[in-house]
């Protein structure tokens, strides 16, 4: 019967096509914002973890609350115990220490006096520990413009755009003056061995990027770090497993009262992500149910006007004994095909369009000049497995259930009435 | 008859005001005849009680009239051999080997802590008279720490000072202020500093140990200890200059 079904279809197309492009239309629509906001999500997530919170992240508690400021006075001490701890008790992550910091990247002169200076974001990171993912994780080698990474201790890398607006070169001598974990002017000569675009835009515009043991030196934070990360295998949140590990590492220290106690926090405790992520889940689950819901309504009303060409060929099927509920169930096999058929073409569409999103991308570096948001200068949709069958469940509902409305009115036709309506 | 009376009361009280003000500038002209110095070298000790723990750092100064000043610390390892200059309202802070860098500070970096320490670059380098930057009026008499002292109410005559109000008490004896509060514009309190113990040094009054507390941090303040000071030792010109940090 499918296939007699299907044969109709293909036949009258008249009652088909636009039902199919109307799915189509709106399943492409689906299946494109679906893989935009993917990817944007993902990548922002996926960066926001690698640069910032870690899939958990432990600081002091003095430090968490007022973690924006980058208080390094209230950083975690006895490092190197707490980093082999929790290898220890969580061996299946990887933990790194990270120090961040602020202040002024001065280039002198040959008398030693400021030639050029500008304020800079510095990251401290286990750069030359061999057994250290941070480079891979960071995709340092990748992002690098000119020079090298540092391989010894007193090299940093800046931005290229940093370098390129300060005006300097690699092989200079760079100092940075901060302040140390104890307030006094932190004032350390590195070397500066190469540049990298990190291609977002506050990372940019003024960031730097040293070993943690220099940094650790320099802000007089001997064992010590403002935070350290703890990643998944390969780099992907595990919520629950997250939420196990933050638990089970918090409960040892629920009796201390010092503020200096470490503090562990899941990614979504972090920078209001896990706020986000529940927006972005409703925010797709609506825009499913919208979608749903104007398709249905418009495919209730191409029923209808179907209905009403097919008036006369419902009441001939009516009058040769067919059963109501067996011509009302046809007419939603129908629709399924139909909303199978729109589905799999604007699926296909949606995933050409997400296709080209995903490897040319928008360039959105424009609207992110003076951003302190950690997105991506281009933002690319991603094609997952869920974007193959996504669409259909948006093109499929819609249609059925427009049918299902519109072909209520078959079971208000009169038998009696059909022969008149014939003109029998 | 009721507007004479009027008159002669404003009068009266314009008088009064007057001669506080008067009798106010008279009291920190005896404070500048005690504070600042012509010339002076000593050496100190400051005990920075911070969040963390407490760390003393030692220095020795050398001083010329109001623009000119320069500190070399002494202990521990890590800030021995650094160095500040000040010439003016600008300040150079040296950083020996490996790093051997002069940095310019000025501006509102003069504000920021020394050392983590509770005062600033500004406080640390203050020799200006009270009597020139401040309004004083009397507001009364008090008794603080068993020293009978002259409670003056300070306001700047100028708008680019560090702090636009002082409360100050002031040893009616000795010329020195026990116990200040200082004020931003806004009237919020920003630091309070106490003198402890004090010496006579060549017939002048002089803190020995100064207790300084900056409102706006958690830490737990710092001991300002001046071990020894010389008025009349003479300061080699070349001394207060950028080619002594390098030296």
């Amino acid at each position: 019967m499918i296939r007699f079904l299907f044969k109709g279809l293909l036949r009258d197309r008249q009652r088909s096509l636009f039902p199919v492009l109307i799915v189509a239309g709106g399943v492409f629509i689906t299946v494109l914002m679906y893989c935009y906001i993917g990817g944007y999500m993902g990548d922002m997530l996926s960066t926001t973890a690698k640069l910032e919170t870690g899939h958990v992240k432990i600081m002091t508690r003095a430090y968490k609350e007022i973690s924006s400021q980058i208080p390094n006075d209230l950083a975690l001490s006895g490092v190197n115990q707490l980093l082999e701890e929790v290898r220890t008790n969580y061996p299946d992550m990887e933990w790194t220490a990270r120090t961040k910091f602020g202040g002024l990247l001065d280039f002198p002169n040959e008398q030693g006096e400021t030639k050029v200076q500008g304020t800079v974001f510095g990251l401290g990171i286990d750069l030359l520990s061999a057994n250290s993912r941070e480079k891979s994780r960071l995709q340092l080698e990748k992002l690098l413009v000119r020079g090298r990474l540092p391989v010894r201790q007193n090299e940093i890398v800046i931005s290229e755009d940093f370098s390129k607006g300060l005006g300097v070169e690699v092989g200079e001598t760079a100092t940075l003056i901060s302040a140390t974990s104890k307030g006094s002017m932190a004032v350390h000569n590195f070397k500066l061995v190469g540049t990298v675009q990190f291609g977002i835009a506050m990372m940019d515009r003024k960031a730097m990027i040293a070993d943690i043991s220099d940094i650790q030196y320099a802000l007089d934070m001997e064992n010590g770090a403002g935070e350290i990360l703890g990643f998944f295998p390969k780099d992907i949140f595990q919520p629950i497993l997250a939420d196990q590990i933050r638990d089970t590492f918090n409960q040892k220290y629920q009796n201390s009262h010092d503020e200096f106690t470490p503090l562990m926090l899941n990614l979504r405790e972090q920078m209001g992500l896990g706020e986000m992520l529940d927006f972005i889940g409703a925010y797709i689950s609506i825009l499913l149910f919208v979608f749903i819901f104007i398709m249905s309504i418009i495919l209730w009303n191409t029923g209808l006007m179907s209905g009403l060409r097919r008036y006369g060929e419902v009441g001939v099927r009516l009058a040769m004994g067919e059963n109501k509920g067996h011509v009302y169930r046809t007419m939603i096999i129908e629709s399924i095909l139909i909303g199978i058929v729109g589905s799999a073409f604007g699926t296909l569409l949606g995933l050409g369009a997400a296709l080209y999103l995903q490897e040319v991308g928008l360039d959105i570096s424009e609207m992110l000049k003076g951003s302190k948001m950690l997105i991506a200068n281009v933002i690319r949709a991603r094609i997952t497995t869920e974007a193959f069958f996504i669409g259909y469940i948006p093109g499929v509902l819609a249609t059925v259930i427009g049918t299902m409305i519109s072909g209520i009115g078959i079971f208000k036709r009169q038998t009696s009435q059909l022969f008149k309506e014939l003109e029998i | 008859m009721k507007k004479l009376i009027v008159f002669l009361g404003m009068i009266f009280i314009g008088v009064n005001v007057y001669a506080q003000q008067q009798s106010g500038a008279e009291v920190l002209r005896q404070i500048d005849r005690n504070m600042v110095i012509d010339q002076a070298i000593s050496t100190s000790r400051m005990i920075i009680h911070g969040r963390t723990g407490d760390r003393t750092i030692k220095s020795k100064a050398w001083a010329k009239g109001r623009d000119k000043s320069f500190v070399e610390y002494l202990s521990p390892a890590r800030e021995r051999g650094k160095k500040m200059l000040k010439l003016g309202d600008k300040i150079w802070n040296y950083s020996p080997e490996p790093n051997d860098r002069i940095i310019a500070i000025s501006g509102h970096l003069l504000r920021q802590s020394v050392m983590g320490s509770d005062l600033s670059y500004e406080d640390m380098t203050e020799n200006n008279r009270l009597v020139d930057t401040y309004d004083a009026i009397i507001e009364g008499l008090e008794t603080f720490e068993g020293r009978q002292t002259i409670r003056l109410k300070l306001t700047a005559k100028k708008p680019n000072v560090a702090y636009h109000s002082r409360k100050i008490w002031v040893d009616s004896k000795r010329w020195l202020a026990l116990k200040e509060e200082r004020y931003a514009k806004s009237g919020r309190l920003l630091k309070t500093i106490r003198i402890t113990e004090v010496f006579k040094v060549d017939n002048r009054w002089y803190p020995k140990k100064i207790i300084f507390k900056d409102m706006l941090s958690r830490g737990k303040g710092t001991e300002y200890i001046i071990e020894s000071i010389d008025f009349k030792a003479k300061i080699p010109d070349y001394k207060l200059t950028k080619a002594a940090l390098r030296k």
